[in-house]
């Protein structure tokens, strides 16, 4: 769906602080031109980026030993395939050429569990662009792989040590940057939120990912999917992977998040166990949007939990919350164990080692696959690889039953 | 009605910030009213928000502290009825708390803004709420005769002027340099151009972001402007006050001295100022 007034439904807008809107509204005007309207070609300059340095179009597998072990066809949209291991480096790629034809000079990103931050290091050293990113430092410690990647690539990581250091604090630091700077510095929110133009254009950025598989679910299963299910934290691989399927409405669009260890809440202490904004959230407005929101009931905020750093947020896209209060979008959950089983039942079946997020997908189809359809896809987001450590830690503490024996990894794998 | 026109009818306005419920319940209500012993002529009260985006590491950390001594909606405005001062008092917050306040079944933000007038608050600040998103506030305040502050900053130009002019009541508030709050040990050359950007305008013009003394304040005066807004360098003194340990007493002495520098420095500006083409 487009969005001509910013709004989807009751969601979306621009609540910002008064110096950052003449920059929303540059930003607006470039959306339109360059995106929407393929000004100066920069659409097609995407998509031959896309391919040559992000190496898509990406596959959609058929997964043999799934399939047989659910009684019915599941697909996998390969996003762990794109340059980076994730569906992140579109839209980054996206937004620093963008800002490239803006005639910017530098970038900032704010990044959770790293994967946003790296791609933006990535397209930022591709296309020969200054790149300074804000990352908790809770995730810093969680997610060390992808700070090294970051720097590897050029950026400047910058630790944020306020609040409990997560992804939230990141993009409240980020935008704070933003507003000192907005004279020369485009800011590549790394996800369906913020302020219009970003979900709209974040997400045709990442449609590409439903574009494709629409075309090869009908070119590999002669049918378009019964049921498409990705994982929702922010949501641009949700948006990704649904945005070409909304119209078709015999698709199930199903939004996984992150139960956590519970979906009940902790009000006086202004804790969620969970990610879950879309299951369990409230409207309001956060980080330049309205939208769904983990808050008490004064409206501040809550610290949101996942054992996946990248759907640790207490917010959601705009466009979902819509999509999901008309019912075209199924927010369901599930918890942190069951997205470690998953991870390592995706490792041991099939050969992909799924990102911790991405896991919270496939541990839905375990426990749901018989309301799912004959054809289910599921979006692969990205790879596990940043989330070893973390899945060696969690694996141990829980005792998850299906894991390989990592007692020779003890003390982690430093 | 809002008593803010009168505040600025003689002579500059002296606008001070605090986070209330900085650091506790207590010494915030002897911080505030020490403010208008020392010559504050409107009050910001801050209502801390989680998310302050708006906002440098100084009252980031004054937000914490307050969120972290107790402080709510609810008992910001008990605070509000409380307070012993006879200034204009306008509310400094995030637009997700206006939004959410009272119950499932609350006009929103209606409902806040009712309890604002009831409790006597004149006006808000919302860093968060561009003049785009703000018609249903903007109305609930006309309901309540409540003035709607809006922020110009340096990137504000054009259409995005008079759209702001539209909305606006009570003062203007310019934003001296991009960024975020912070007390500044130089005043910004971008304040006049600013200033000289809203020479018709007929709303008072108060100029915050980065005033810390009383040489800043009388050149900003100077200069042409209202009224002056002073957080970070007031937030400044309870925090050291709070992390030496020092009775509410002693940094509320202090609070009310800086109060006083910066209050007599708009003075001396204002004496320098020369009379208004349109005012003579």
């Amino acid at each position: 769906m487009s969005t001509s007034d910013g709004k989807f439904g009751r969601y979306g807008g621009q609540y910002v602080p008064e110096a950052l809107m003449p920059a929303i509204e540059e930003l607006e005007e470039a959306y339109e031109r360059y995106v929407l309207e393929n000004g100066d070609g920069f659409m097609d300059e995407f998509r031959q980026r896309l391919r040559d340095f992000g190496g898509r179009p990406t596959p959609t597998q058929y997964a043999e030993r799934l399939s047989e072990r659910y009684g019915r066809d599941v697909y996998m949209k390969r996003e762990d395939l794109v340059h980076g291991g994730a569906h992140k480096l579109n839209n980054a790629l996206g937004q620093v050429l963008l800002a490239k034809y803006m005639g910017k000079e530098r970038i900032i990103a704010e990044t959770g569990a790293g994967q946003h931050g790296t791609a933006t290091a990535m397209a930022c050293a591709h296309l020969d662009f200054d790149c300074e990113v804000y990352m908790g430092e809770r995730d810093i410690n969680r997610q060390r792989s992808n700070v090294f990647r970051m720097k590897i690539n050029g950026a400047e990581v910058t630790p944020v040590t306020v609040g409990r250091g997560t992804l939230k604090e990141a993009i409240s630091e980020t935008m704070r940057d933003w507003a000192t700077n907005v004279e020369d510095t485009h800011y590549v929110i790394g996800s369906v939120v913020g302020p219009h133009p970003f979900p709209a254009m974040v997400r045709d950025f990442q449609s590409v990912i439903s574009e494709e598989a629409r075309e090869q679910m009908r070119e590999r299963a002669g049918t378009l999917p019964d049921s498409v299910l990705a994982c929702a934290g922010g949501g641009s691989n949700t948006m990704g992977a649904f945005a070409e399927f909304v119209d078709d409405e015999d698709v199930g669009l199903y939004a996984v998040e992150a139960g956590g260890s519970s979906l009940a809440v902790d009000e006086e202490n202004g804790v969620a166990p969970n990610s879950a904004s879309l299951s369990t959230g409230g409207e309001g407005v956060l980080h330049g949007a309205r939208t769904k929101l983990l808050q008490d009931r004064d409206g501040q905020i809550m610290e949101s939990h996942s054992v996946s750093s990248g759907l640790d947020y207490a917010g959601v896209g705009p466009e979902l919350a819509y999509l999901v209060d008309g019912g075209r979008v199924t927010p369901v959950t599930v918890d942190d164990d069951a997205a470690l089983e998953a991870f390592h039942r995706l490792s041991r079946m099939e050969g992909v080692i799924p990102a911790l997020e991405t896991a919270h997908a496939f541990a839905y189809l375990e426990e749901n696959h018989e309301d799912l359809g004959e054809t289910v896809l599921v979006n692969v987001s990205g790879r596990g690889d940043k989330d070893l450590e973390s899945v060696i830690e969690e694996t141990e503490k829980r005792g998850i039953e299906n894991a390989p024996d990592m007692s020779m990894f003890s003390g982690g794998l430093r | 009605m809002s008593r803010i026109p009168e505040a600025f009818a003689n002579g500059p306005a002296f606008i001070p910030y605090l986070a209330v419920g900085d650091p506790d319940y207590e010494s915030s209500l002897a911080y505030v009213e020490a403010l208008e012993r020392g010559g504050a002529d409107i009050i910001e009260l801050g209502l801390p928000f989680s998310e302050p985006v708006a906002e440098g590491p100084t009252i980031q950390n004054a937000v914490v502290r307050a969120l972290e001594g107790g402080m709510t909606p609810t008992r910001f405005f008990e605070f509000v009825e409380e307070l012993d001062v006879d200034v204009p008092l306008v509310c400094m917050t995030y637009y997700n708390l206006i939004y959410r306040y009272g119950d499932e079944d609350a006009n929103r933000p209606r409902a806040f803004v009712e309890r604002a007038a009831e409790v006597g608050l004149d006006g808000f600040v919302v860093p968060d709420l561009p003049a785009e998103e703000a018609d249903p506030l903007r109305e609930a305040c006309d309901e309540f005769d409540l003035d709607l502050v809006f922020i110009v900053a340096p990137t504000t130009e054009g259409e995005r002027l008079e759209r702001i002019m539209e909305q606006v009541s009570g003062y203007v508030y310019v934003q001296a340099r991009l960024g975020v709050t912070g007390a500044r040990s130089d005043v910004s050359a971008q304040t006049d151009e600013s200033l000289a950007r809203l020479d018709d305008w007929d709303v008072p013009k108060a100029v915050g972001f980065g005033i810390k003394t009383g040489d800043h304040a009388e050149r900003i005066v100077a200069g042409g402007a209202d009224g002056i807004i002073v957080g970070s360098a007031l937030v400044d003194i309870v925090a050291e006050g709070h992390e030496n340990g020092d009775s509410a007493e002693a940094v509320a002495d202090r609070l009310e001295t800086k109060a006083r520098e910066l209050s007599e420095g708009a003075s001396r500006g204002f004496a320098q100022r020369p009379p208004h083409p349109e005012r003579t």
